[in-house]
């Protein structure tokens, strides 16, 4: 039987509530959201808080929104909203393909998409697919908001820019016209983390048909620095969309990631997959920015 | 601490720990063990219960979380007349259950879906409940019950 160590328990009834919360019960406290990534934690005793500041009536985090150009997706948002959200799948579809395969649908229901990206896995799929698209991650605390990049976002497996006292609150996408976007995931079974997984965005450049303006790429579950594979992308800048541009840039995104063996496959399959994955992702992205 | 939840209509007020889980408070402290636990990992789905309005499992969420809050158990699905909802009824008709093991979180997804979808096709329902493990019927007799319940429950024979 798996139960959490002995834990305090606050509810949070406003940002600021929770903000206040945090700095009196330090640093050993714990944003509690939809707890799908932590309790799990917890009860497997790898996460001992010793005090939950409960954020899941905060409304204010609840949210997807287009405001200034931007895709805002608040940090409270469960999965299974980014997944029925015809605005974000509309801009970004690469969001709409990683959340159908994220977890199950039952997790989906209550996981929330700041919870996800805090918990830091590094296979965690929508990590990969904020690093494809150069996402800006909006942190508070009581002394006011800064910003940070998705790919500066975490620092490590299972850690974040995000410290004591500090709460992910959004994050926030460019919207730009040219945009195709796509993430492809091999897994074992429904509800597992991936074997590997990779995230493609192109921008086409309207004025030369066929020609890639900017790309963005991210892996999960590739020992890839920062979930991206950047290398790969300045390979793609400039560069005609064809199968000859794809394979070159997936085995770039290969050679420059570090899976390590383990249950789910041996690095050098995994690999494979990162090169293949990236392929199949180009080519879907491709097509759905109209080239 | 203390909570008060709505367990199938009835509110229930207890002094708990804040580490307690919910298939925990739900089956030791108010004794209404038709909510299984299962795998403990959040992966089987045994422990499948509606907290507000939509399905959890209940091993991956504290008591304290379901505070002030409504939750409904496979004890609660039949009307308080005893006449057992189209879902149970087709489990019944269609043998979706050998052992019974997942047979109540079953049950309340399916419920959740036909609440969402009246009509799902086998794909659908498939998908709908892949968050769950049946080791008995192959999934086979489990879609069935579900279709029984969506094609009885748009207006056909309830008998």
């Amino acid at each position: 039987m798996q139960v959490p160590a002995y834990v305090e328990y606050e509810k949070a009834s406003s940002l600021e509530h929770a903000l206040m919360l945090l700095a009196r019960f330090g640093p050993e406290s714990r944003v509690l959201a939809g707890g799908h990534s932590l309790i799990p934690m917890m009860k497997l005793r790898l996460a001992q808080p010793e005090t939950l500041i409960d954020i899941n009536g905060l409304k204010e985090l609840d949210f997807i929104k287009i405001s200034d150009g931007e895709l805002r997706i608040g940090a409270m948002t469960r999965h299974a909203q980014l997944l029925d959200s015809a605005q974000a799948g509309k801009h970004f579809a690469i969001l709409h393909d990683a959340e159908r395969v994220i977890a199950d649908p039952i997790v989906r229901l209550w996981g929330t998409v700041g919870g996800s990206l805090c918990q830091a896995d590094p296979s965690e799929d929508l990590s990969a697919a904020f690093a494809t698209l150069q996402a800006t991650m909006v942190i508070v605390n009581l002394d006011g908001t800064r910003t940070i990049s998705a790919r500066q976002f975490h620092v490590g497996p299972y850690e974040t820019v995000v410290g004591p006292g500090e709460i992910l609150t959004e994050i926030r996408i460019p919207i730009e016209a040219g945009v195709g976007s796509a993430y492809e995931k091999v897994g074992r079974r429904v509800g597992d983390w991936p074997v590997g997984a990779a995230g493609v965005a192109v921008w086409l450049d309207r004025a030369q048909p066929g020609r890639i303006k900017a790309a963005g790429i991210g892996l999960a579950a590739m020992g890839a620095e920062h979930f991206s594979a950047p290398q790969a992308e300045e390979s793609l800048i400039g560069a005609q969309a064809t199968e000859e541009t794809y394979a070159r840039a997936g085995q770039i995104a290969a050679e420059h990631c570090r899976p390590v063996s383990d249950q789910r496959g041996p690095a050098e399959y995994k690999k494979h997959l990162a090169s293949e994955l990236t392929i199949r992702a180009l080519r879907k992205a491709v097509r759905r920015a109209g080239g | 601490m203390q909570i008060t939840v709505s367990v199938n209509g009835t509110d229930y007020t207890r002094v708990i720990e804040p580490r307690l889980l919910l298939i925990h408070f739900i089956r030791d402290e108010l004794r209404l063990t038709g909510t299984h636990w299962g795998c403990d990992t959040s992966n089987c789905g045994a422990c499948v219960v509606w907290l507000d309005e939509k399905p959890v499992k209940s091993c991956t969420v504290l008591a304290a979380m379901a505070d002030g809050r409504r939750v409904l158990t496979v004890e609660g699905m039949a009307s308080s007349g005893g006449r057992l909802d189209p879902v149970q009824q087709g489990f019944t008709q269609c043998h979706g259950l050998q052992c019974g093991f997942c047979t109540p979180g079953m049950m309340l997804t399916a419920r959740w879906l036909l609440n969402h979808n009246p009509d799902p096709s086998d794909e659908v329902i498939r998908e709908a409940l892949s968050g769950q493990i049946c080791r008995c019927t192959g999934y086979e007799n489990i879609v069935r019950s579900v279709r029984w319940a969506a094609k009885h429950e748009a207006g056909g024979d309830q008998s």
